[in-house]
């Protein structure tokens, strides 16, 4: 049971005085508004500092960093398997899609991660869409919410909820599945997955045509959504936005079409591509990125090498003693196995000196990992570039000019979600 | 037009600034010499080779060896879609390099969030301030010498710290190709 | 100090009447209405919110309404990491919520720090706010939410109400005769 630790907080009146007597520009008439960290419309802990001109918006700092929980440092003293876990914490909407990402950057470092079995990659694209659908899901079930549609936020968790069980049936658990590994896949699907997912992609439809109703062609939607923050091709390229921002402002790259990685060259499914780049395009995109992903889905569920219950038990791991972990009938016979066994997990798998950069399309944009690597299991140097942390960086020049009822509908525009702006 | 033409392209019109491009897993990477160049050699990139994207700067610390800081720019193209890994050193008594801000403003917060965990600072960045830990905290915590519990700081009314329970130190292995003694988990000094 | 808890009816003596302590009526109605303050910071959050979505129904247990002002709200449930940048203002919120006031530490980040030994990340909200419930998970199960808010619900059945009010009061009293 831990002490109670006073925390002396400071006059806040005096410091509003004093506050003032520092700024020098500010006008009798300006106002400065603490958008503080706890607000229910800032979709985590973000605080933004808003000057304002009556209702207009003058200025705008955001103040990241309130839920840094130094995942780099700690990224220096963990092996590439240990680090697994924290990579769901980043993106927490979509954490299949960061394990993803995360065992692909590694591999790269490794040089297999195109030579993966395709029994694997095939599961990974799937989680990778169903990701893709639960984020953006939560994303416009928040920023429905926040405009003032509550409906809709009920809708989406009940759909969440099914991918969920999903989640839960493939991994074990619903939200920080940690179901990667590197090379391969925690274990395989179960026999059933497959049908879970058909099953899903049925009701889905149904639910993502009800949500169309309530918001699309809404007149008050529209009105608040349209021609507001708009953001223009060269400022979405300057920023370096990327994920559903960067394609709202006519811009089309998409990860997995111009890089492409694990079996989507072999799917077929289109880029949504806003024209204007306001707040209405991107939601419009995401609504279609989510149909896209269920086209992906079907084409997966229907192309499995394997088939859904793998009775010719393809392998999901890649088959190299010195990146998986050997099964354990072997490593308690044999002592090769053993060996191997032994250095994978009390020094990590083994990945020669060099640097690699791995982006990956994830929901909220590109998560990339930076492997700064001297050898060994542990990296020397991982940097994280979080698609929220980019973003958000727009923030000071697309609000001035807006109402201070626009910041919500900005906010759940940009879609960012402050764990992984923060790591 | 790919990543390697465009390396040697940079290499061309820069000339002795610019080593010779290395590959490694399919990514070129290029180490310039003096860090004080690297607006020109950036601007060049986005001007005349087509690199409009930055996509990230990391930084890495070099603890042990001289110069201590290595900043890393990945540059990509969308039009050509060929990426660009560029280097620099720093050493430890300058901690200082132009910022590249005029070139891609992106690199507003990138710079930030470097100048915040290593400790290196951007000359020409009109608003370089903490940004993932709060204004006034002593320490840089992405060096290699700041360890991972974190050291106690007290600023009455913002926050105050207290190092984590860590038992002894991370029981970790040592990041390199060396022996598998040398390798073995436990808890490690910044000796490396 | 232990109160009845119990309520004592018999409908076929009292027949509409119910015959209670004022103690154990007014916990009755705390405990069945407490109304959270979600301080929903990282990915517990996401489970708050599920929580309070239809399939794991808060509402039946009478917390529907997150309240995300503090002056409105019984109980600050602290979802996720709570950071050294963040306990200031988390001290903040709490100070301005009105008494009676709990607080459910809701994971093991909130709980303990979590699996994040850093030097950003405070380990344990209990270290800047007196905690009632811990909930342990990575996220916890909203199963497991629910379950720390029955057993909230139960402390703040059994706490004694009046004997606070009049102690205080006479507290008062006393200081205003001997001033």
């Amino acid at each position: 049971m831990a002490q109670v630790q006073d925390i002396e907080i400071r006059d806040s009146a005096g410091r509003v005085a004093k506050a003032v007597d520092d700024l020098p520009d500010i006008q009798g008439d300006r106002m400065v508004l603490n958008m503080g960290p706890s607000h229910p419309a800032t979709h985590g802990v973000l605080r933004i500092v808003l000057e304002l001109d009556g209702e207009t918006i003058t200025k705008a700092d955001p103040d990241v960093g309130y839920l840094h929980r130094g995942d780099e440092k700690i990224a220096e003293n963990m092996t590439y398997t240990q680090f697994i876990p924290y990579t769901d914490r980043l993106d927490y909407l979509s954490p299949l899609a960061n394990n993803v990402a995360y065992a692909l950057a590694v591999e790269k470092a490794l040089g297999i991660h195109d030579k993966l079995p395709p029994r694997c990659q095939y599961i990974r694209v799937m989680c990778c869409e169903l990701a893709r659908i639960s984020s953006h899901l939560l994303g416009l079930g928040a920023f429905a919410m926040d405009v003032g549609a509550v409906t809709v936020f009920l809708l989406v968790f009940t759909e969440r909820e099914k991918i969920y069980n999903l989640a839960e049936a493939a991994s074990g658990a619903r939200l920080t599945t940690t179901y990667t590994r590197i090379g391969g896949l925690m274990r395989d699907i179960p026999p059933t997955w497959c049908d879970q997912v058909r099953q899903f992609i049925k009701e889905f439809t149904v639910a993502l045509a009800e949500v169309e109703v309530l918001l699309t062609r809404n007149r008050i939607w529209v009105d608040r959504l349209r021609d507001l923050g708009h953001i223009s091709k060269e400022m979405a390229i300057d920023y370096a936005l990327s994920g559903p921002n960067l394609r709202g402002s006519g811009i089309e790259w998409d990860l997995r079409k111009k890089q492409p990685y694990l079996c989507y060259k072999d799917l077929e499914f289109d880029i949504p591509v806003g024209s204007v780049g306001d707040c209405y395009d991107r939601y419009l995109v995401r609504m279609e990125e989510m149909r896209q992903s269920m086209r992906i889905l079907e084409q997966c569920v229907n192309k499995i090498p394997g088939g859904a219950a793998n009775e010719i038990k393809e392998p999901v791991n890649i088959a190299d003693g010195k990146v998986t972990l050997p099964s354990k009938e072997k490593v308690l016979s044999s002592m090769e196995e053993l060996i191997h066994q032994f250095m994978i997990v009390t020094e990590g798998v083994n990945v020669p000196p060099g640097e690699v950069y791995f982006g990956h399309e994830n929901p909220k944009g590109e998560l990339g990992f930076y492997i700064n690597s001297q050898g060994g299991g542990v990296p020397y140097r991982l940097k994280i570039r979080a698609p929220s942390f980019v973003n958000l960086s727009i923030l000071g020049e697309l609000m001035p000019g807006a109402m201070i009822s626009d910041v919500p509908v900005i906010l759940g525009s940009l879609d960012f979600v402050m764990g992984e702006s923060d790591r | 037009m790919t990543a390697l033409d465009q390396a040697q392209k940079l290499k061309a019109r820069f000339g002795d600034l610019i080593a010779e491009p290395t590959e490694f897993r399919g990514e070129i990477s290029l180490k310039i010499a003096d860090a004080e160049k690297i607006f020109d050699v950036c601007s060049f990139a986005k001007t005349q080779l087509g690199f409009d994207y930055l996509v990230d700067i990391s930084s890495v610390d070099n603890y042990g060896e001289d110069p201590r800081w290595t900043v890393v720019y990945h540059l990509r193209g969308l039009n050509h879609g060929a990426e660009l890994r560029l280097k620099t050193d720093v050493s430890e008594e300058k901690s200082e390099l132009p910022s590249i801000l005029g070139v891609w403003r992106t690199s507003n917060w990138h710079e930030r969030e470097i100048y915040d965990m290593m400790g290196i600072r951007f000359s020409g960045h009109p608003d370089l301030r903490r940004i993932l830990m709060w204004e006034g905290y002593p320490y840089f915590p992405l060096r290699k010498d700041f360890p991972l519990a974190g050291k106690p700081t007290d600023l009455p009314g913002v926050a105050f710290t207290k190092p984590a329970p860590l038992e002894g130190g991370p029981f970790v292995t040592f990041p390199s190709s060396a022996g598998a003694i040398s390798r073995e988990p436990r808890a490690r000094t910044p000796e490396e | 100090m232990q109160t009845q808890s119990e309520i004592g009816y018999n409908s076929k003596i009292e027949g509409d009447v119910v015959l209670t302590t004022v103690d154990a009526a007014l916990n009755w109605f705390r405990a069945n209405s407490v109304w959270p303050m979600p301080m929903g910071l990282a990915c517990c959050a996401i489970e708050l919110m599920a929580v309070g979505a239809s399939r794991f129904d808060i509402s039946r247990f009478g917390s529907e309404v997150m309240r995300f002002s503090p002056r409105q709200a019984d109980c600050m449930i602290v979802a996720g990491t709570v950071t050294y940048k963040s306990a200031g203002f988390l001290k903040r919120i709490y100070d301005q919520m009105p008494e009676p006031k709990w607080v459910i530490a809701m994971g093991a980040c909130a709980s303990t720090g979590g699996m994040y030994r850093s030097y950003a990340v405070l380990q344990g909200v209990d270290n800047v706010v007196p905690v009632d419930v811990y909930v342990g998970g990575c996220p916890p199960r909203p199963e497991a939410l629910l379950d720390a808010l029955m057993k909230l619900q139960k402390k703040i059945s059994t706490q004694p109400v009046l004997q606070n009010i009049t102690a205080l009061h006479l507290l008062d009293k006393k200081e205003e005769v001997a001033a």
